[in-house]
């Protein structure tokens, strides 16, 4: 054998398995993420106060049926068993019942989350297409008005408490000005007009022609969604203006210049260009944490979501259902990191 | 000479930094023709200042002042940005050090390229693929078309300037500032870059600023000299009669070269004496001022 | 005055004091040249002084009934007006502060130093230690906060303290993060070798040397983090699950003048108005302290 054909053999031999071993990596990382989740629900499971047998059968219960149901609950079993049939009933979707709705709580998270995410994917397209322009406009008046007034909306972003926000807006917008819709998501005569397809009432009801309940639904999202939005835009804006910052002190950013391109051309094109790889990771995250800002907007708004679904529970101390949508938020994170990493992997040809 | 391309004169670059003011360029005048003009000093001497100042990329909190800076009938102090684009890039272009840090990351190499012939000519996108390709190969680059999708990342150091290159010399320029253009290159890439440069420069014509801190590189290259030091020129000459360099700096700085052919115990270490700042200085062999 | 001024900008400190001295001035110059940093201050300043001062600077006791004074506007009787029970909103203001100062204080003494010592620990010796703790830390970081805070006060029963307990439990991975990053470029110093050399244990280069040189880029962190945490607190006495009636807290506060804010505008607008003045203010120091103590990272 050649010396070359012993190169390009380790050569390729070498190449997919290094994509299979980072993959495999990957995998790894989010599932220990997951099994740790799973771990801290379950021990917030067990250091409740609440005792779920009591919960399920009632304090008048004998005793022998106690000890039966206990039994049953698989209560008596030392307590990695318990943690172990715990984790594969989740992995097989059950996340027990609700007290609250008598549904099973998987059954009550698909009813609410569209609703949720309806919410915040429209603010995040608001933080996107305000925050990305305005950290821009921030980093390259570095120093000047734009720049401070740019800083001080993010900085009043990230001092603001959510539920007050809305409040705030609802009592300027919807009492006083009276330009925005009341609380909820359509109005009381809208309710059950469209069939739920997606769930996503905007898609539904445009899918199914029904025009006045689709503006109806857009006139009662803006407001929560701009004020979730506006959270989203100041952690934007300020990431992009870091950024942007960096960018701009670059080497290459000459280069353009010297090209002889458009001051627009370079800041839009090039330096932007290098922005959105770091800047995919911010966008993500920030949807990810506006899952959290709408537990806190939905009750303000009325928003029938998971947000509103989880205040609910947990006023009831309807522990299946606490946890249950805790999973789901915690697994929609970490799907959410997942998917920013590759995302990351796609658009950067460094990450290749 | 013939009719210079750019002429300089008076030329000063400052800093205003919060611990006052740095004067980086103090007043200096120079002259190129379709000629290659080298300029030497150490860092700090404000060669890099001088080449950035003529393209106008010098931004706040640098300023840039000059009694004259003429470039083929534009007053490059006088005319808008808009016409200034117009000469950057198309008229006057620039190398610089590292293609590592000069080439965008995120854009294929070729596309950089084709971009910087597409600000200047009204052509469609396949004409200017094809003119890459062809410019690609006048830089010595063996596949062009596979060399077209690549990432900066993917391409060596010697491969990249002369994408580098090719970018610049694109659009047919007069004058090419070469800042320091292969000292982030080896040795031996470092001939092969400076060889394709010498053959596209030759060929067309053109101009020619070679920055360098490197004295044997530019006496060997370029047909004049000129020696900066705090940012003023301390001496012009012909590279020719580098060796008979009458400014005590220049002797200095060619006395702590090492020579094959008159080997020495001990290289002299440059002694620098703070008069020559403000000093006279040598034109071609003759002390003026 | 001049002379002390001297002494402070001196180029060559003459003793060790001397130097620290030299450097806490220029770092207060630094600080007090930017005037939103300034501001922040004040209003943290201002909490301290306000918390600790509440008996005596409230007009009328925070939690004393009187339905014959409900929903009277701001004006000069009541300088925030009262709300649903007649009760003055700035003597509840005023002693709203000490609970959201309580928390704050709570958190940063607890999760600052867990985080602090995860950090050092794992970035010190390396290994199987860093990887565990790193893996660990990862899965705290890859979790939503608010709602992991939500399940644990859910499980542990509303209340001040068990709100602290959960806020401070989803804090310290950040720290953990920040200290061992400062760790592993502090630990192949020389200086750490040479206290190796002399024989010192890996726990007492890390509390003696590790640690403390941690702490400027930690305190700033802390600082910017401190809004957040009164964020998440009064998020969590706004859903009911903090601080208990008829304890005056801000949260808590907003969500019950929630029920009027149409007829009464102020009994939940000047609440969440001190929420977001704090909250504020903390991130305004935390700000201008990043530019000062950890220009890098700014």
């Amino acid at each position: 054998m050649t010396d070359s054909t012993v190169t390009s053999a380790t050569g390729s031999s070498r190449f997919p398995s290094r994509y299979v071993w980072a993959g495999l990596k990957l995998v790894g990382s989010v599932a220990l993420t997951f099994f740790g989740l799973l771990l801290v629900t379950f021990l917030i499971g067990r250091v409740v106060p609440v005792d779920p047998v009591l919960a399920a059968i009632g304090d008048r219960a004998s005793h022998d049926t106690y000890e039966q149901v206990r039994r049953e609950m698989g209560l008596d079993l030392p307590l990695w068993q318990q943690f172990a049939s715990y984790v594969l009933q989740v992995l097989k979707g059950e996340l027990g019942k609700s007290v609250l709705t008598a549904n099973t709580v998987v059954d009550d998270i698909k009813r609410v989350f569209p609703a949720t995410m309806e919410l915040a994917t429209t603010a995040t397209l608001f933080g996107v297409a305000f925050g990305v322009p305005m950290g821009v406009v921030a980093a390259v008046n570095q120093g000047r008005w734009p720049d401070q007034i740019v800083r001080l909306l993010g900085l009043f972003g990230y001092s603001m408490p959510v539920f007050w926000l809305g409040l705030m807006g609802l009592l300027l917008f919807y009492g006083i000005l009276d330009i925005a819709a009341a609380p909820g998501r359509v109005d009381f005569a809208n309710l059950d007009v469209v069939e739920t397809w997606s769930g996503l009432i905007l898609l539904d009801s445009a899918l199914q022609g029904e025009w006045e309940v689709f503006f109806d639904a857009l006139h009662h999202l803006i407001l929560p969604a701009a004020v979730l939005g506006y959270l989203s835009l100041a952690y934007i804006s300020r990431m992009t203006r870091s950024f942007m910052l960096e960018q701009l002190r670059q080497e290459y950013v000459t280069t353009a210049r010297v090209k002889g391109l458009s001051e627009a051309r370079v800041i839009w094109r090039h330096a932007l260009g290098n922005v959105m790889v770091p800047l995919i990771t911010v966008i993500a995250l920030s949807y990810a944490n506006l899952l959290e800002g709408s537990v806190l907007t939905e009750t303000v708004f009325a928003w029938p979501g998971l947000g509103q679904y989880l205040t609910a529970s947990l006023l009831a101390a309807d522990m299946n259902a606490v946890l249950g949508a805790t999973i789901v938020v915690g697994a929609i994170f970490i799907g959410i990191n997942l998917l920013s990493d590759l995302l990351y992997r796609l658009v950067d040809p460094r990450a290749k | 000479m013939s009719q210079p391309l750019l002429s300089v004169e008076g030329l000063e670059v400052r800093f205003h930094t919060p611990k006052g003011i740095v004067e980086a360029v103090r007043g200096i005048g120079f002259e190129v023709g379709r000629e290659k003009l080298g300029i030497v000093g150490e860092s700090g001497s404000g060669k890099t200042m001088t080449g950035r100042s003529v393209l106008r990329l010098i931004r706040p909190p640098g300023e840039v002042r000059a009694k004259r800076m003429v470039f083929d009938g534009n007053d490059l102090e006088a005319i808008d940005e808009v016409a200034m684009r117009e000469i950057r890039g198309r008229r006057i272009a620039m190398v610089m050090q590292d293609p590592k840090f000069s080439l965008n990351p995120v854009m294929k190499v070729g596309d950089q390229i084709a971009e910087a012939y597409l600000v200047h000519r009204k052509v469609g996108a396949e004409q200017a693929r094809k003119r890459t390709l062809d410019m690609l190969a006048a830089v010595k680059i063996r596949d062009p078309a596979r060399v077209y999708d690549l990432y900066p990342h993917e391409v060596s150091g010697g491969m990249g300037q002369r994408v580098m290159m090719a970018m610049m010399l694109i659009p047919e320029p007069d004058l090419l500032i070469a800042d320091e253009p292969t000292s982030a290159l080896d040795v031996t890439v470092s001939m092969q870059v400076l060889a394709i440069l010498d053959d596209l420069v030759t060929q067309r014509g053109m101009g020619l600023m070679f920055i360098s801190h490197d004295l044997n590189l530019v006496a060997s290259f370029c047909d004049r000299v000129i020696i900066m030091y705090a940012g003023r020129i301390v001496e012009t000459c012909k590279a020719s009669e580098l060796k008979q360099a009458k400014h005590p700096y220049t002797q200095g700085l060619l006395a702590s070269l090492p020579r094959i052919d008159r080997p020495v115990g001990e290289l002299s270490v440059l002694s620098r004496d703070p008069a020559w700042r403000d000093g006279p200085v040598v034109v071609d062999g003759k002390m003026v001022g | 005055m001049t002379q002390l001024r001297a002494w402070l900008t001196a180029d060559t400190p003459v003793s060790r004091n001397h130097a620290r001295a030299i450097q806490a001035y220029l770092s207060w110059r630094a600080l007090a040249s930017n005037p939103l940093t300034m501001i922040g201050l004040l209003i943290v300043v201002a909490l301290v002084v306000f918390a600790t001062l509440a008996p005596m600077l409230a007009p009328q006791s925070p939690v004393a009934q009187d339905l014959t004074q409900r929903f009277i506007a701001p004006g000069t009787q009541y300088l925030f007006g009262t709300d649903e029970f007649g009760r003055d909103i700035l003597s509840r203001i005023l002693y709203g502060a000490r609970v959201t100062l309580y928390i704050v204080v709570l958190v940063a003494v607890t999760a600052a130093p867990v985080g602090l010592l995860v950090g050092t620990v794992s970035g010190y010796f390396g290994g199987w230690v860093d990887a565990a703790l790193m893996r660990i830390t990862d899965i705290f970081l890859a979790f939503p906060r608010l709602i992991l805070a939500l399940a644990f006060v859910s499980a542990l029963g509303p209340g001040i303290e068990n709100a602290v307990l959960a806020i401070a439990l989803t804090a310290w991975p950040p720290y953990a993060r920040i200290a061992r990053a400062e760790t592993l470029t502090i630990r192949t110093s020389d200086f750490i070798a040479a206290a190796r050399l002399q024989g010192a244990s890996g726990f007492r280069i890390v509390v003696g040397h590790v640690v403390p040189l941690c702490s400027s880029s930690l305190i700033v962190r802390v600082t910017l983090d401190m809004a957040g945490v009164i964020l998440t607190a009064a998020g969590l006495g706004f859903l009911g699950l903090g601080a208990q009636p008829p304890l005056a807290e801000w949260g808590a506060m907003v969500s019950s003048g929630r029920r009027y804010l149409l007829d009464y505008w102020w009994v939940a607008t000047i609440p969440g108005l001190a929420i977001f003045v704090v909250s504020l203010g903390f991130n305004l120091l935390g700000d201008g302290l990043r530019d000062v103590l950890d220009p890098k990272s700014s």
